[in-house]
C-alpha cells in the first residue's frame, strides 16, 4: 500500500498496527537536542521561532550522517524511539501527526497517539544505508550547531514503513 | 626497538574507521542468511533488509547504521615497538578525527553529559591498552551504536546465585533491550571487579560467530543461554520470532571470595568489528 502524508488523514482508518505501507512526502528529522529546543520554545511562548509548521507534520528521529558529495543524504536509520517519550505527548498536541521511529513506545504516549488522532510508523533499526534510497531531497533546516542532531527535511519516496501504533492505540509490541 | 611513525597509526586508524563503518562482517552475514531460514512474515523481511543494507553500504561506501558508534579501541602494543614523534592513544584519537571527516561519518560524542556539546570529530576514542611481547601492534576496533549501550548492563551479585543467577539477571537484559536493535550479540563477563567486568563483556565481541569458548563448561552455557534467549519471542527488531540473539559469548575472570560480578554487553544486529596489525 502506497501512502501519501497529503492523504494519509484521510487513510487513518485503513492503517491498523502492523500494516506495512510504502510511505511519501515531507518529514522532519528531530532527536533529543532537537526535541528539547521545540520544547522551550513551546514553553517560552515562541512558537513562530519553531522551524517547521507542527500541525499535521511528520516527525522522524534520526540523526543522519554528513551527506557525502554527490549523494542526496548520509545514512539516515532511525534512532530509538522512546528516549523522545517525554516530549511526545505535547507535541502531539501541538498538532504532529505521524511519529517514525524504532521500538515501543510508553503508555502515555500510546493514550496521547489515541487521543489526538496520530499515528506512529517504525522502520528498520540498522539499515541506513537502505532507508537512505528512500529520500530524493534533503536539506537542513535548522540547529546546525547541533551537528548530527539538527533538524533536517527530507521528502520521501516509498519509505518502507510498518504501522506501529495505529490512531485507536492499538500497538503491535506486547509488553511484558 | 622498532620505529613506527605516528603517520602510519594515524592512517591506518582512519582507513581502519572506514572499512569498519562499510562493511558488515562475513560470520554476522552468514548468520543472518542462517536464521532467515527459521523465520517468516515480518521477522524474514527485516533480516532480508539488513542483508540488502549490508550490500548497499558495501558498495557505495556508506555506513550501515547512520550511528557510527563511540570509537572504542582494543590495542595490544609489542613491547619492543617505539611511537616516534607521539604516542599510541593521540594517534589513535587523530586517525578518528581524520577517518570520521573524511569517510562522512557521523560524529556523536558530546564534551560533557549534562552540558551536551558536540566535539565535532568523534573524539575522544575509548583506548585500552595492554602490553604484549614483541614489535608490532594488534588494533581491535568496535565502533558502537548508543541504541544497544544503553541496553547493557552490570550487576553485582552475590556468590550463593551462581550460574541461575547469572542467567536470570542475562535474560532480564535481554528482555528491556527490545530497542536495541535485535538480532542481538550478547556478550558475557563474569568475574573480575566492578570496571573489569564490564570491559571483559565487551571484549567478548570480537569473537567470531561459530567459534567456540575455550572451556567446554562455558561452551555449554553459552548454548543454554542462547537457546533460552530464543525462546523470548523478541525476534528482529522486537516483532516477535525465533531469532532475538544470533550469539552468546561468555569470558570470566579471576574473582575475589566475596564477589560474583556480572557484566552483560548487547550488541545490535550491525556488529561492527576490525582487526588490523601494524
Amino acid at each position: 500500500m502506497n501512502v501519501h502524508l497529503n492523504d494519509l488523514i484521510f487513510n487513518l482508518n485503513s492503517l491498523k498496527a502492523g500494516r506495512k505501507i510504502l510511505f511519501s512526502g515531507t518529514i522532519y528529522t528531530a532527536r533529543d537536542a532537537a526535541h528539547k529546543r521545540i520544547i522551550n520554545l513551546l514553553d517560552s511562548g515562541n512558537k513562530d521561532k519553531i522551524p517547521f509548521n507542527l500541525t499535521n507534520s511528520a516527525i522522524y528521529y534520526c540523526g543522519p550522517t554528513p551527506t557525502k558529495p554527490g549523494n542526496i543524504v548520509g545514512a539516515c536509520g532511525p534512532t530509538t524511539s522512546s528516549r523522545m517519550d517525554v516530549f511526545t505527548p505535547r507535541l502531539l498536541k501541538e498538532g504532529i501527526k505521524v511519529l517514525i521511529g524504532k521500538g515501543d513506545r510508553s503508555k502515555e504516549v500510546e493514550n496521547s497517539i489515541k487521543k489526538n488522532n496520530a499515528i506512529y510508523f517504525i522502520v528498520t533499526g540498522g539499515v541506513a544505508a537502505l532507508i537512505s534510497k528512500s529520500v530524493i531531497k534533503a536539506d537542513l533546516i535548522a540547529f546546525e550547531d547541533l551537528g548530527p542532531e539538527a533538524i533536517y527535511r527530507f521528502e520521501v519516496k516509498d519509505m518502507p514503513l510498518i504501522v506501529a501504533i495505529d490512531n485507536l492505540g492499538n500497538n503491535i509490541f506486547v509488553r511484558g | 626497538m622498532r620505529n613506527i611513525e605516528s603517520k602510519i597509526i594515524i592512517e591506518a586508524i582512519a582507513n581502519l574507521c572506514a572499512k569498519a563503518n562499510f562493511h558488515l562482517p562475513n560470520d554476522i552475514l552468514c548468520a543472518l542468511k542462517q536464521s532467515i531460514l527459521y523465520e517468516d512474515n515480518v521477522a524474514k523481511d527485516i533480516l532480508e533488509e539488513i542483508i540488502e543494507n549490508a550490500e548497499i553500504a558495501k558498495t557505495n561506501g556508506l555506513p550501515l547504521c547512520q550511528d557510527t558508534g563511540t570509537a572504542n579501541f582494543f590495542v595490544k602494543l609489542g613491547r619492543n615497538v617505539q611511537i616516534e614523534d607521539g604516542n599510541i592513544y593521540d594517534a589513535i584519537n587523530e586517525g578518528v578525527s581524520l577517518g570520521y571527516k573524511n569517510n562522512y561519518l557521523r560524529k556523536s560524542i558530546v564534551t560533557d553529559p549534562l552540558n551536551r556539546k558536540n566535539t565535532q570529530n568523534n573524539t575522544p576514542a575509548n583506548v585500552y591498552v595492554d602490553s604484549i611481547d614483541g614489535d608490532k601492534i594488534e588494533i581491535s576496533f568496535l565502533p558502537k551504536g548508543g541504541g544497544s549501550e544503553n541496553a547493557s548492563a552490570l550487576k553485582m551479585l552475590a556468590p550463593s546465585c551462581g550460574w541461575e543467577g547469572i542467567k536470570r539477571f542475562v535474560l532480564d537484559v535481554v528482555d528491556n533491550a527490545r530497542n536495541a536493535c535485535p538480532p542481538l550479540i550478547v556478550g558475557i563477563g563474569i568475574g573480575g571487579d566492578f570496571p573489569s567486568v564490564a570491559l571483559l563483556a565487551k571484549k567478548t565481541l570480537f569473537r567470531e560467530i561459530g567459534s567456540k569458548n575455550n572451556s567446554s563448561f562455558y561452551d555449554n552455557k553459552e548454548k543454554e543461554l542462547l537457546e533460552d534467549i530464543n525462546k523470548l519471542n523478541i525476534g528482529p527488531m522486537g516483532l516477535r520470532g525465533k531469532t532475538t540473539a544470533l550469539a552468546v559469548f561468555i569470558e570470566t575472570k579471576p574473582t575475589h571470595i566475596a564477589l560474583l560480578p556480572v557484566a552483560v554487553s548487547i550488541q545490535c544486529h550491525s556488529c561492527r568489528r576490525q582487526t588490523i596489525t601494524i
